[in-house]
């Protein structure tokens, strides 16, 4: 019934690369990103308290940034792909205006667990490295 | 703080290494669609697995289930928090911090293990401790250390459902340059590092910027020679005028500038020397080429650009 793959163990190698995706911060994406995930810390919604931290305006939350990383796994994944964790170092913050770019490529398979490791790099085009790390799923055997 | 000093001091900071932080509470929420459809909606995310149940029905699971990445998202304070958060062991360890001069703060690394997909119906508990605390560390930020919380989440059936490791720094605050936003509040794109233009160079920079590589030459015996300097390496003679290179060149020695990445430039650039055809040297870009591609020895060919705002420079293409 369904228009969704999902990539197979046996699809997948080391060095596959995920195709580039563009994410425009928005003040938008950010103050609402922190609401959907219930952080409630004013400086991801409020301006004034954002600058007081010395940045020039709010920033995207954590929860915000992992769950754009997971989405960009398993958009290229596919549904039935299991996420088995995420593993992010994090680096300059996203403010609005910027836009990320995330990256990734296939860095392990094991065949034994099914899982891959892909490396995964979130990057603004203004500061750099916003987060840039490891997701690991695990793929079915059989589609 | 002299040595006595940081051993109470850290004495004091280590004990607080196993301290509960949140006891196992209950999420306010079960697990429900409308907060993983609002989630999956500003995420952009239209992964059939949490928002689709027939789709769900008949795949390997048999239902939906919530985004792994909201695993933190059910147990989370709520709306208190803009008004200031009870202290607890960590906002105490945080303080102790403080009170010795460690203000700065910086999440360093977040780590989400998931052992069991969490469906619609079900409660997340968490309960966090701090896990470690490391020695004292000198960082690119200042003297600190870097303090993990663990927390971990378990269903209805007490079974552990996932972990986060949140690993943050406490740093003694160095001299940073400030964040940049210009007047109008928009954000400031980086440039390319500007040239330094002086007395004897200024002129070089000045003709790249009119489109020209120039190349100095030596009036009394010819001699060309780059970079720009005052004098004649040959004669030394202080004469000098210059010609227009054609920016046909080959290519001496080569790398790649992989780390670190330098915001305004592009990722991965490929500098090269460049022999040019009159005999002069120039440090470069070879552009329109992968760096698997690169060769000495190989042809290139210049021509001035307009690389970024406010930056004009040779880049080479392969010939
Ligand atoms: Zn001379």
């Amino acid at each position: 019934m369904s228009d969704y793959r999902t990539l197979t163990l046996a699809e997948v190698s080391v060095g596959d690369k995920l195709e580039p995706v563009d994410i425009d911060v928005t003040t938008g994406l950010v103050v609402c990103g922190a609401l959907a995930t219930r952080d409630f810390e004013p400086v991801h919604h409020d301006k004034s308290a954002a600058l007081a931290t010395g940045l020039p305006d709010v920033f995207m939350n954590i929860l915000t940034s992992q769950g754009l990383m997971t989405r960009y796994a398993t958009d290229w994944s596919g549904p039935e792909a299991v996420v088995r964790s995420i593993d992010l170092k994090l680096g300059a913050p996203n403010v609005p205006g910027m836009v990320m770019t995330m990256s990734g490529e296939v860095s392990a398979v094991d065949s034994d667990s099914g899982v891959v490791d892909i490396n995964v790099l979130g990057e603004n085009n203004i500061w750099g490295m916003h987060m840039q790390g490891t997701v690991q799923l695990a793929l079915p055997r059989e589609g | 703080m002299n040595e006595a000093e940081q051993q109470a001091f850290e004495q004091e900071i280590y004990a607080f290494v196993g301290e509960v932080v949140y006891p196992v509470t209950p999420a306010p929420d079960d697990v429900n669609e409308s907060m993983i459809r609002h989630w999956c909606e500003v995420l952009g995310e239209t992964n059939p697995a949490y928002l689709d149940q027939d789709w769900a029905a008949d795949s390997a699971r048999g239902h939906i289930i919530a985004p792994p990445a909201m695993m933190y998202v059910w147990g989370q304070e709520g709306f208190q928090v803009t008004t200031g958060r009870a202290a607890n062991a960590q906002s105490n360890l945080v303080e102790t911090f403080n009170r010795h001069g460690f203000t700065g703060v910086l999440g360093t690394n977040v780590k989400q293990e998931y052992f069991r997909e969490v469906g619609v119906g079900d409660n997340i508990a968490v309960q966090m401790v701090i896990d470690n605390i490391s020695e004292r560390k000198m960082t690119s930020r200042g003297p600190g250390y870097f303090f993990e919380t663990l927390a971990t989440f378990t269903n209805r059936d007490g079974e552990t459902v996932g972990t986060q490791r949140f690993k943050v720094l406490k740093f003694i605050p160095q001299e940073q340059p400030a964040a940049a936003a210009s007047d109008d509040g928009k954000l400031e794109t980086p440039t390319r590092i500007a040239s330094v233009r002086g007395h004897d160079n200024g002129w070089w920079w000045d003709a790249v910027d009119a489109g020209k590589v120039l190349i100095q030459r030596c009036t009394s015996c010819q001699t060309l020679r780059h970079p720009p300097r005052p004098m004649c390496h040959e004669c030394q003679s202080m004469e000098w005028d210059s010609i227009e290179s054609t920016l046909d060149g080959e290519v001496l020695s080569f790398t790649c500038v992989r780390h670190p990445q330098v915001p305004g430039y592009p990722k991965d650039p490929i500098c090269a020397v460049i022999r040019l055809a009159e005999g002069t040297n120039l440090v470069s870009n070879v552009v329109g080429c992968e760096f698997e591609d690169m060769a000495i020895g190989m042809k290139v060919k210049g021509v001035v650009e307009q690389v970024d705002e406010k930056t004009a420079l040779p880049q080479f293409y392969p010939a």
